[in-house]
């Protein structure tokens, strides 16, 4: 038998119960057909023998905390404090499933609240849900909702600087739905070419989407974004794919934005290869019913004692089924709580230094970059930035491989963005990135450019 | 009565836990020139964000660990949640999971610098195919509804490609709600289709629709939901495949039948494998999951890019794809739940996973032996790894599937799913799985009985239920009405 299993001698008293001779007999009502032999699969391994497999396959990894690392481009090398792994590991939040029995869910429905507050403090927006898959799909919730509610305007204006992954999945989802997307270029400073987007609105424009540091690292005038947005009737969303640049920046909640959304996974995810990580979602209170997603809602009980309850479940699948607003059912609320406990770790004060700390290391290294010669230069020198900027280069994939060989992950290459942003090298510096990284990138940029 | 103790106050929330000048971490000091805000825009800047809390890291351990004991996982005990397969989250794919070169690993990393992620997800690919018996498998959906999405935009796509615009996908009134969801938001219709007296896919029906010709799709589970499983699902295919429509198969129920039956072999041509149900990775408090989809021939060319391969001894990302519907999601997948499914399966092995099959309807069809004279079963037909039993001997005395479920919460049990499928109506769906030995089906089994007895003897104590769980029932009709969904400094 297997360990994760229960015994054969549990079996044989099951049968007699049942009143069968042998399991066989439970699945006689699955076609000859359509059975298998054994599966081609190696046989059950001991837990040594999955965790020496496994160690081989982490072992051909080039992982970024034993290099200098300056990797971004939509997924950031934040702290993540060693309680909030240790806290999540308790099996009464992690083995748990979604709070459908709340009197036995107050743990997980509680968190689902205060992440929902922390989410909203953070984006100065009304109402937030419980969590989505990821800022991709975080986006996409976003254009659907303004669809909905904005049903005769099936254009949406999306600002070129959206992260590429981000507009990728806006256009499969789109396409079925026969809306179209009119894209609008960055200017000179790498911000939203305000010109551009003037001409691109019209009455058949059900939202604006603009990402804010956006993908070329660039902080966006998101005031006058929401005021073009508004003025043509449309919805403006913006989107973050960096959250902590959320510690010093402000919102599109304080500009009118009708929704906030994206990724929070720099509030102490780990990369993770890409997931699982963690969308986010929080809009005006005006869009409440609307709104996609799980959300937790204050109550009390039979004994007035306070407690907390999924609620509006009218919105969702299990309840509205084709009506919905969203198919989703299982969302991410793992990587919802490591965030709602980062957060509390870093409170007030955390959340600012953070912000701050990151600024000023990538303002560092810009400085440096400046200083240099012609063989790098910064994309948009007059553009202000957060903790990411772009940095043209010929052969960035050549460049970066020279950097790695000295044990610095200079940073993403635009070229494996899809092919549309300048040609060079995202450098996203965070709190954890020393002095001494910082200036070995900076002797190496100058001697291997 | 449990021995559950009704403990201190009300755990707090940690914004009213906050106190001035605590600090919950503490950066490194800054070695670069401090430059504030300066160098932004000042119609950007924001202040500190006032109300975030002031708290210690011990007050965050205590908030925390408190708001975990009100929770019950399945780690406490059985955790029966029809149609969601709540096993056992073997503890050496969390430690795994977190291994350096696997939790750091950046998604834009070259893929010389990756090959042990890229080989991760080949493997799980060449496993799921094995266990599926279908022709290749992407990797990307974040969950299962997802995956269904996914698989609606392949067969949308295949429909176009071929030049034919059918817009109606047919759904069985069993089904789980996130398949008409994800079917409309992949732009079709649903036309719902009524099952037969056992519950099952009603072939004449289906007959009759695909006359109509606009048929792109019919959605079903296999098992059903009601854990029977489908005795038509070949002669469905074939009837589907002839008119040139497309099988979508749920794979929610993939733990009644892996390593017994292939679904390539019954005709699905999309299958979505809950790898946080079947697969065991955490359900996570509700996610993170992961919703892989299987598919046939027919629809490889619109899977969504990249894919894995490997040439050479080498992997390699894959974007040459002129059909794929695109991405669903940014990146590549929910990887940190693809490494805990392979290292499930490879701990599993061939015969560890057929063998949870087994223990999987053996354990269902225990329960359903223990509870049938208690409790009503609607649908009498064979049970794979679930049961659907439903309140209509107890609603008689005014009990409810409602009550019934709140009375086991102080039995110390997590309670079936309750009111699915659709056509049961107050229903009780128990999925124990694999994991449970005898004695906690047998404790549970006692539980239902006793209740079934106090329902027939004394059915306020039941509509009273739950007396010794941290909260009593809750006002859900004043939650509705009265959203507070958030917290606010001096209340409302």
């Amino acid at each position: 038998m297997h360990r994760y299993q229960a015994g054969s001698g549990d079996r044989q008293r099951m049968l007699a119960t049942i009143g069968i001779s042998s399991i066989e007999q439970l699945f006689e009502t699955i076609p000859a057909g359509v059975r298998c032999e054994a599966l081609d699969l190696p046989p059950a391994r001991s837990e040594e023998e999955v965790r020496r497999e496994f160690w081989a396959y982490a072992g051909a990894n080039a992982a970024p905390d034993c290099f200098a690392s300056f990797l971004g481009a939509g997924v950031y090398r934040h702290v993540a404090p060693a309680v909030a792994d240790a806290l999540i590991q308790r099996g009464e939040f992690f083995t748990a499933y979604t709070p459908y029995q709340p009197e036995v869910s107050q743990g997980t429905l509680q968190a689902i609240f205060e992440f929902q507050t922390y989410v909203c403090q953070l984006t100065e927006q009304d109402v937030a849900n419980a969590s989505l898959y990821d800022g991709a799909t975080a986006v996409v919730e976003a254009v659907l909702m303004a669809q909905r509610i904005l049903p005769g305007r099936p254009r949406v204006v999306v600002a070129g600087s959206l992260h590429p992954e981000f507009r990728a999945v806006l256009d499969t989802y789109e396409e079925p739905l026969g809306v179209t997307v009119t894209e609008v270029p960055w200017d000179v400073h790498g911000r939203l070419d305000g010109a551009a987007m003037a001409g691109a609105l019209g009455t058949d424009v059900c939202a604006v989407v603009v990402q804010s540091p956006n993908v070329l690292g660039v902080v966006e005038d998101l005031h006058a974004v929401g005021a073009a947005a508004k003025a043509a009737g449309a919805m403006a969303i913006h989107v973050v794919a960096e959250a902590t640049s959320l510690g010093v920046l402000a919102p599109g909640g304080r500009f009118g934005f009708d929704v906030v959304c994206g990724e929070l996974q720099a509030f102490g995810i780990p990369p993770s290869f890409g997931g699982p990580h963690l969308g986010f979602f929080a809009s005006s209170q005006a869009h409440l019913r609307q709104m996609p997603g799980r959300l937790a809602g204050e109550t009390v009980d039979s004994a007035g004692k306070r407690g907390f309850v999924l609620t509006l479940s009218t919105r969702e699948q299990h309840i509205r089924r084709a009506k919905a607003t969203s198919n989703i059912c299982t969302n991410h609320g793992l990587m919802a709580l490591v965030a709602t406990i980062t957060l509390s770790l870093l409170g007030r004060k955390g959340v600012r230094e953070t912000a701050l700390a990151s600024h000023a290391t990538a303002e560092y290294l810009k400085a440096g970059v400046r200083g240099q010669g012609p063989g790098v230069r910064l994309a948009f020198p007059e553009g202000p930035t957060y903790n990411e900027f772009l940095v043209l280069h010929d052969d960035p994939d050549g460049l970066l491989e020279r950097l790695r060989q000295e044990g610095i992950l200079g940073g993403v290459s635009t070229s494996r963005l899809g092919g549309r942003l300048p040609l060079g090298i995202l450098i996203a510096a965070t709190e954890r990135n020393t002095r001494r990284e910082c200036d070995l990138l900076l002797d190496a940029l100058r001697r291997l450019a | 009565m449990s021995d559950r103790p009704v403990g201190r106050a009300a755990e707090k929330l940690i914004f009213e836990r906050s106190s001035p000048g605590r600090v919950g971490y503490q950066l490194p000091p800054l070695e670069v020139p401090a430059v504030g805000t300066t160098m932004l825009p000042g119609t950007a800047v924001r202040e500190e964000i006032a109300d975030l809390p002031e708290v210690s890291e011990v007050d965050v351990v205590r908030h925390f660990t408190r708001l975990s004991k009100l929770n019950y996982g399945v780690d406490e005990g059985l955790y029966p949640l029809g149609s969601c397969t709540m096993k056992y989250n073997p503890r050496i794919n969390e430690e795994i999971a977190r291994l350096a070169g696997i939790a750091q690993l950046h998604p834009l990393q070259p893929a010389n610098q990756v090959q042990g992620a890229l080989a991760i997800m080949w493997e799980l690919e060449q496993a799921l195919i094995a266990i599926t018996g279908m022709a290749r498998v992407t990797l990307q959906p974040a969950a299962g509804a997802h995956g269904e999405l996914t698989g609606m935009l392949m067969i949308r796509k295949a429909l176009i490609d071929r030049g034919e615009r059918r817009r109606t996908v047919l759904i069985p009134d069993s089904a789980h709600g996130t398949n008409p969801a994800s079917a409309v938001f992949a732009g079709f219709q649903v036309v719902e289709i009524a099952s037969t007296a056992a519950g099952t896919l009603d072939l004449a029906a289906l007959r009759r629709h695909l006359e109509g010709g606009d048929i792109a799709a019919l959605m079903v589970t296999v098992p059903n939901t009601l854990g029977v499983f489908e005795p038509e699902i070949v002669a469905a295919a074939e009837m589907l495949h002839e008119k040139g429509a497309f099988l979508y198969m749920d794979g929610a129920n993939l733990n009644a039948f892996v390593g017994v039956a292939l679904p390539g072999t019954m005709g699905a041509d999309a299958l979505h494998i809950n790898l946080h149900k079947t697969f065991s990775t955490p359900h996570g408090g509700g996610g993170p999951g992961a919703g892989p989809v299987a598919v046939s021939s027919a629809l490889v060319p619109y899977l969504p890019v990249p894919t894995v391969e490997k040439r050479g001894g080498r992997y390699a990302f894959d974007c040459d794809r002129p059909g794929s519907i695109g991405k669903v999601r940014g990146f590549f997948g929910n990887f940190g739940m693809l490494v805990r499914a392979l290292a499930y399966i490879r701990s599993l092995g061939c015969d560890g996973l057929r063998r949870m099959a087994e223990g999987a309807v053996l354990n269902a069809n225990y329960v359903r032996k223990g509870l049938e004279e208690s409790y009503h079963l609607q649908y009498t037909g064979a049970s794979l790894h679930e049961v659907v039993f439903d309140d209509s001997l107890q609603a008689a005395v005014g009990v409810r599937n409602i009550d019934i479920a709140k009375r086991l919460l102080d039995y110390g049990f997590h309670p079936p799913t309750m009111s699915f499928p659709l056509i049961v109506h107050g229903a009780l769906m128990i999925e124990p799985t694999e994991s449970e030995g005898i004695e906690e089906l047998d404790a549970f089994i006692t539980a239902m009985r006793e209740i079934a007895r106090e329902a027939r003897e004394s059915p306020e104590l039941v509509k009273g239920a739950p007396y010794t769980t941290p909260v009593r029932r809750l006002d859900e009709v004043r939650a509705a009405r009265q959203p507070v969904l958030r917290w606010r400094r001096g209340g409302r």
